[in-house]
């Protein structure tokens, strides 16, 4: 026995130990696999054998290697062998083994339960602390339940060592065994008095991790919480009080007007930034929730930490933490700008995004063009493409939200766009190039302009193509030709574009782009020929066009594209046509430009629909019977048996009723690629062929007139946008003198901008800012004979409506039977809250006063904020606005809603009149911000104000009821309902609970009701029953409401 | 909470990695190459704060030895970067040469990191009391 100790501690002296290990892997670099697979064979040796020590060293050398990525899975049981050792030194290598690789499924797991407990309770509070620690990286939801009561009791243990870590790890336990939680939380809050900071901060990290999943429940620790942040000197532990607090405060106001000072306090006197960034963000978060807005609070302490926004980090997390502050105050952001704007010089990129960002929620009209300007300035410097592309398409983002709000020169915004051309290597051509359409049909004032800047495109299109890099960018030709065709009557020379759109170079591009080439080239030949007919000495000139067009022609004839093809053979053969007709001197122009006579207007997305059905037509009854089902099902069976042709024919005799689905579709065009494939005739488009097709001609003998010129693009002749940044100012002070002279002709202006979206949150000067010329944006067409929006989406079944998130009508909670708000959404509407009116109720202080509470839920996955609630004023009813505010402005709804969520406001409504019911007209703008965009929605509702919503339910005596009857003061009224088959303490209730009436006395089937309206009128009724006929006969004395309130609820029952 | 700390080289190479959320073996380490490419890649003036897929990560440089920690996005950043130097310092405390003692003396790294940061929350930042056990635990090596 002696002899074989001996013998191990000699082998020992020539085992690897993890120096050995570490030195060797670093010294055979080249063969690194072949020396650790030696290694793990060695340690496999080792472990076989029965000394203890000699196994810990092969576990601790395990450990390096899983580290490393292997697999060390077989060697479990060996390390809780480790691990069951008695000395500390090989206890820890076994329990740092087993924190490395065990996970919930290692099965070893479960024979160290016992271990573990024995570990648990040893005097050596190193052995405990050991255990804990290892115990929180593999803990399963079997050692929790066996384990929670020894952990428990460690957490009164008399050492704060073991004390704070049996508290970490009871957070462990809660979620690998939810149950534990209760029994536990007592201890675990006295923990947070611990007088141990340790211990302490132990409690705090795990209470505020619980309450992060869940806060509500930890609202009741709120003031505990509060003394340690005002005693606690520990920062981390204050950061996470802080950050708990942030939690708390949406559901608890009051809490969050309490935070204020002391954070404030914090901010000015802590020095660690980690501390001053996390009450930032809390005070954030808590100037949300109030909502109510202090913003000189967070201006100044945004101030202050934009202060010490020196080094990179902190750069970073400033702008995070204003892109926060930006959703609720944007004003106090604006004033940084030239913080924000410096950021984008920084080498980050991280920061140069999160700027950007900034940036889009900061432009106003005021500031969009120097913002713009700058981010110019920085596109020619930006190292990188994806940097460049992202610049692009934000400094797209920027002028285009929200329906080019922000954009009063467009002249100014075309040439921006032209300027971005210019760039090399992006992606992004077609984005660039939807908004020139975009702006060229919307805008048509910009149209003659826009028209010449595409002309200078064309002509200039080798500096585009000319190099392969830039060929997302030739999209923008695309654009260029389109433009120039459809509005040529603005084109000063239509024969030099002409002439640049038939250029040889043109076959190359894109077989969509020289498609559109083709088209346009028609339409340009159809102004030329208009422009030139009739003068004789021109007529050579049109001639000498259909000349230019038959020669240039065929070689789109003979493109690869069948659209181009298509298209070239056409033209080329009317206009072969049409230089007949012009030598026998006939006067064509008229004709062809009735080719392309109308003009194209931008269609509303729901304009289809809204196309009434006409009369008579109704497109649910079948055209032909179709064949019975027992018929077609005979057949089927017949067909299988019979030959293949038979098949064949039963499956065209068979009429297809039922919609094709996706995949039936994608069966038959395998089917359909199949048979071309083996029909010889059937002329496929494969590359090859093309080719042979153009080679044939020889393209390449075509002389190549254009030079390729690889300097960057600097368009002749081009206006450059920087000049209209001086003009605008120019001619915003020009303006502001100008005003001061003409106020009558600020009122037309002001009329004007009307037509335009308004909303804009921007700064009050920003009003005095008047687009430079009169911008008339197309509205986009909708048919002639549309119905009227509200019919729009009451069809409940409409399977469009799922498509386009339409807002649903949901009056849950009051007036089953009349909806009292109706909502029918705008035309362009695509995303929308969802509105429900959950109450409308007389106010019972003031007899004049109708309280609305509107349940606003956002059913959208976007975010939606700004919302404004506005009613047209009736005379009878209005809307009850704060002091100042005019008769027409809307209320802003104190509440933004992330996607999902709802939330309820109350508005007060003046009512003059409560005789009559009245229906009002509002609309709910807000703006819809999704990640790349945010655009201005608006919403059409109808307020529907029932007699019945002025009634308020009051208790009645039955002695002080027959008085009020006796008095004579009533006018009588009554009303039958038949056939109402419910039980008559249904039909009480249903009064009560709709009409708001309460019951004074009832005998058998006969029962009298009370109610009050809002200005003291009485109102009585007497309900009886016979054989399902009702009759209540009714007493007040305002006849007109009783009449009111009776068809009321008779509508009520006849819906039931 | 924190789900994982690692210590890289220069070029890259794990020294150590310390998962507080259950991540596969296998996964290991290619989540370990590609997060240390995003910190080495980045130059001194860029911030030490970087998104990764749905957490973040904080990361700071000390000579050739980098400490990247994972973090969830309700982790505090700077409290972290804070955290690592705290962490640093007490790592130079008790080796004389830090970068290449963490290398021969993982396991004690190990014993340092437990008792700073347990399942994934800092529960000590008191330099003597981290380094506590681990004198302990070499006066018993001694007397052994």
């Amino acid at each position: 026995m002696a002899l074989k100790i001996v013998k191990g501690s000699i082998d020992r002296m020539f085992d690897k130990n993890l120096q050995d290990l570490v030195r060797g892997i670093r010294n055979h670099k080249e063969d690194e696999a072949k020396y650790i697979s030696t290694c793990i064979d060695e340690i496999k040796q080792e472990l076989k054998q029965d000394n203890i020590a000699v196994k810990a060293n092969a576990v601790c050398k395990l450990t390096y290697l899983q580290m490393l990525g292997y697999d060390v899975s077989w060697a479990a049981f060996n390390i809780v062998e480790v691990m069951s050792s008695s000395k500390f030194t090989y206890k820890r290598i076994g329990y740092l083994a087993a924190s490395q690789c065990f996970h919930e499924s290692t099965d070893v797991i479960m024979l160290t339960t016992n271990q573990i407990r024995k570990d648990l309770s040893s005097p050596n509070q190193y052995d405990t602390g050991v255990a804990l620690t290892g115990l929180s990286c593999f803990v399963t939801p079997d050692l929790a339940r066996d384990l929670a009561n020894d952990i428990m009791t460690l957490m009164s243990h008399t050492k704060p060592y073991i004390r704070k870590k049996a508290v970490l790890i009871m957070y462990k336990v809660f979620l690998k065994y939810p149950e534990s939680l209760r029994p536990a939380f007592p201890r675990l809050k006295e923990k947070l008095e611990d007088p141990d900071p340790g211990v302490q901060s132990a409690a705090v990290n795990v209470i505020c991790e619980l309450a992060r999943r869940n806060p509500k429940n930890y609202l009741s620790l709120a003031p505990l919480f509060f003394k340690l942040m005002t005693s606690s000197t520990n920062n981390w532990v204050l950061i996470k009080i802080i950050k708990l607090f942030g939690a708390l405060t949406p559901l608890e106001p009051r809490l969050g007007k309490k935070l204020i000072e002391p954070l404030t306090n914090l901010i000015h006197s802590t020095s660690a930034m980690s501390l001053l960034y996390e009450c930032v963000n809390t005070v954030i978060a808590v100037l949300i929730s109030l909502s109510s807005g202090m913003p000189n609070h967070s201006a100044s302490i945004q101030v202050s930490f934009s202060r010490h926004a020196h080094t990179f980090s902190l750069k970073y997390l400033g702008l995070l933490a204003m892109s926060k502050i930006l959703k609720t105050h944007p004003k106090s952001v604006q004033s940084h700008k030239d913080l924000i704007l410096q950021c984008l010089d920084d080498k980050d990129e991280s920061i140069r995004l999160r700027a950007l960002d900034l940036l889009y929620g900061m432009v106003s009209k005021k500031n969009l063009m120097e913002i713009v300007k700058k981010l110019m300035l920085h596109v020619d410097k930006a190292e990188g493409t994806t940097y460049r592309d992202e610049l692009l398409t934000k400094i797209i983002d920027i002028c285009s939200q929200s329906n080019y709000q922000y954009i009063t020169n467009f002249e100014w915004y075309i040439s921006i766009l032209v300027e971005l051309t210019r760039l090399e290597g992006t992606r992004h051509g077609h984005l660039i190039a939807s908004q020139m359409l975009d702006v060229a049909i919307r805008v048509k004032a910009i149209r003659a302009f826009a028209v010449a800047q595409m002309a200078t495109l064309l002509d200039n299109a080798h500096l585009l193509t000319g190099n392969t890099q830039r060929n997302g960018i030739c999209e923008v030709l695309y654009a260029a030709a389109w433009i120039c065709g459809e509005f040529s009557e603005h084109l000063e020379e239509p024969m030099v574009t002409l002439e640049a759109m038939l250029r040889p170079k043109v076959a190359t591009l894109p077989g969509h782009i020289q498609a559109v080439y083709v088209q346009n080239a028609a339409k340009l030949f159809a102004t030329v020929l208009r422009g030139h007919e009739g003068v004789p000495a021109d007529s050579m000139v049109a001639q000498e066009t259909s000349q230019l067009l038959i020669d240039r022609l065929p070689l789109f004839v003979q493109s690869s594209n069948l659209e181009v093809q298509e298209r070239a053979s056409c033209i080329l053969q009317l206009v072969k046509y049409i230089q007949k007709l012009q030598q026998k001197d006939v006067e064509v122009a008229e004709e062809v430009t009735a080719l392309f006579a109308g003009e194209l207007n931008p269609v509303a997305p729901k304009a289809q629909k809204k196309v009434p059905v006409p009369e008579g037509l109704d497109l649910d009854v079948w055209i032909n019977e179709p064949p019975s089902g027992s018929e077609s099902e005979d057949e089927g069976r017949k067909s299988k048996g019979k030959a293949v042709f038979a098949k064949e024919e039963s499956r065209h005799t068979k009429p297809r009723y039922t919609e094709v689905d996706e995949k039936e579709l994608a069966k038959r065009r395998e089917v359909r690629k199949a048979e071309q494939a083996n029909n010889p005739f059937y002329i496929k488009a494969s590359p090859s062929s093309q080719k042979v097709y153009q080679d044939g001609v020889g393209v390449e003998h075509i002389p190549v007139v254009q030079i390729d010129l690889s300097v960057p693009l600097k368009v002749p002749g081009m206006p450059m946008s920087d000049q209209y940044v001086k003009l605008e100012e120019e001619r915003r002070e020009r303006n502001k003198a100008d005003k001061k002279k003409k106020k009558d002709k600020k009122k037309r202006e002001k009329g004007e901008k009307g037509r335009r979206r308004r909303g804009d949150s921007g700064p009050e000067s920003e009003e005095d800012i008047t687009p430079a010329h009169m911008v008339d944006i197309v509205t986009e067409e909708m048919p002639e004979n549309a119905l009227p929006s509200d019919d729009d989406d009451k069809d409940p079944n409409d399977p469009h409506k799922s498509i386009c998130w339409a807002p649903c009508v949901n009056t849950a909670g009051y007036g089953v039977d009349q909806p009292p708000l109706y909502l029918s959404p705008h035309p362009s509407l695509s995303l929308a809250p969802h509105l429900q009116v959950c109450d409308i109720q007389g106010n019972l202080q003031d007899g004049s006063q109708v309280v609305v509470s509107v349940i606003f839920e956002n059913k959208c996955d976007s975010f939606i904020k700004s919302m404004e609630f506005n009613v047209l004023d009736s005379l009878n009813s209005k809307l009850q606005r704060p002091d100042g505010a005019g008769p027409h402005d809307g209320l802003i709804v104190p509440f933004q809603l992330p996607p999902g969520i709802s939330n309820e406001a109350r508005f007060i409504f003046s009512v003059q009149n409560i005789v009559m019911p009245q229906k009002l007209k509002g609309t709910l703008t807000f703006i819809v911000k999704t990640d790349d965009s945010s655009t201005h929605e608006k919403l059409d509702f109808k307020l529907h104000f029932t007699c019945t919503s002025y009634l308020i339910t009051t208790p009645c005596y039955s002695d002080a009821y027959s008085k009020l009857l006796e008095s004579g003061d009533l006018k009588g009224c009554s009303l039958k309902l038949e056939g109402v088959n419910q039980p008559f303490h249904h039909l009480l209730a249903r009064i009560c609970f709709h009409h708001h009436f309460s019951v004074v006395e009832r005998i058998d089937s006969c029962a009298s009701m009370y109610s009050r309206s809002i200005q003291g009128h009485h109102m009585c009724l007497l309900v009886k029953t016979a054989d399902q006929t009702v009759s209540i006969d009714a007493k007040c004395d305002e006849p007109g409401l009783l009449g009111n309130v009776l068809d009321e609820i008779k509508l009520t029952f006849s819906q039931c | 909470m924190i789900k994982f700390l690692l210590m890289v080289n220069k070029q890259g190479q794990t020294r150590l990695s310390k998962y507080y959320e259950q991540v596969d073996i296998e996964k290991r380490p290619s989540l370990e190459t590609d997060v240390v490419k995003r910190c080495l890649s980045r130059k001194k003036e860029e911030c030490s704060f970087v998104e990764y897929k749905d957490f973040r990560l904080v990361y700071r440089q000390y000579a050739a030895l980098f400490i990247v920690v994972g973090i969830s996005d309700t982790e505090n950043e700077l409290s972290i970067y804070e955290l690592v130097h705290n962490f640093v310092e007490v790592l130079d405390k008790y080796f004389s040469r830090v970068v290449s003692s963490i290398m021969f003396n993982l396991d004690k790294v190990h014993i340092i990191i437990d008792e700073i940061i347990q399942n994934g929350h800092i529960v000590e930042t008191n330099k003597n009391r981290i380094l506590a056990p681990l004198l302990a635990l070499d006066k018993m090596a001694e007397a052994h």
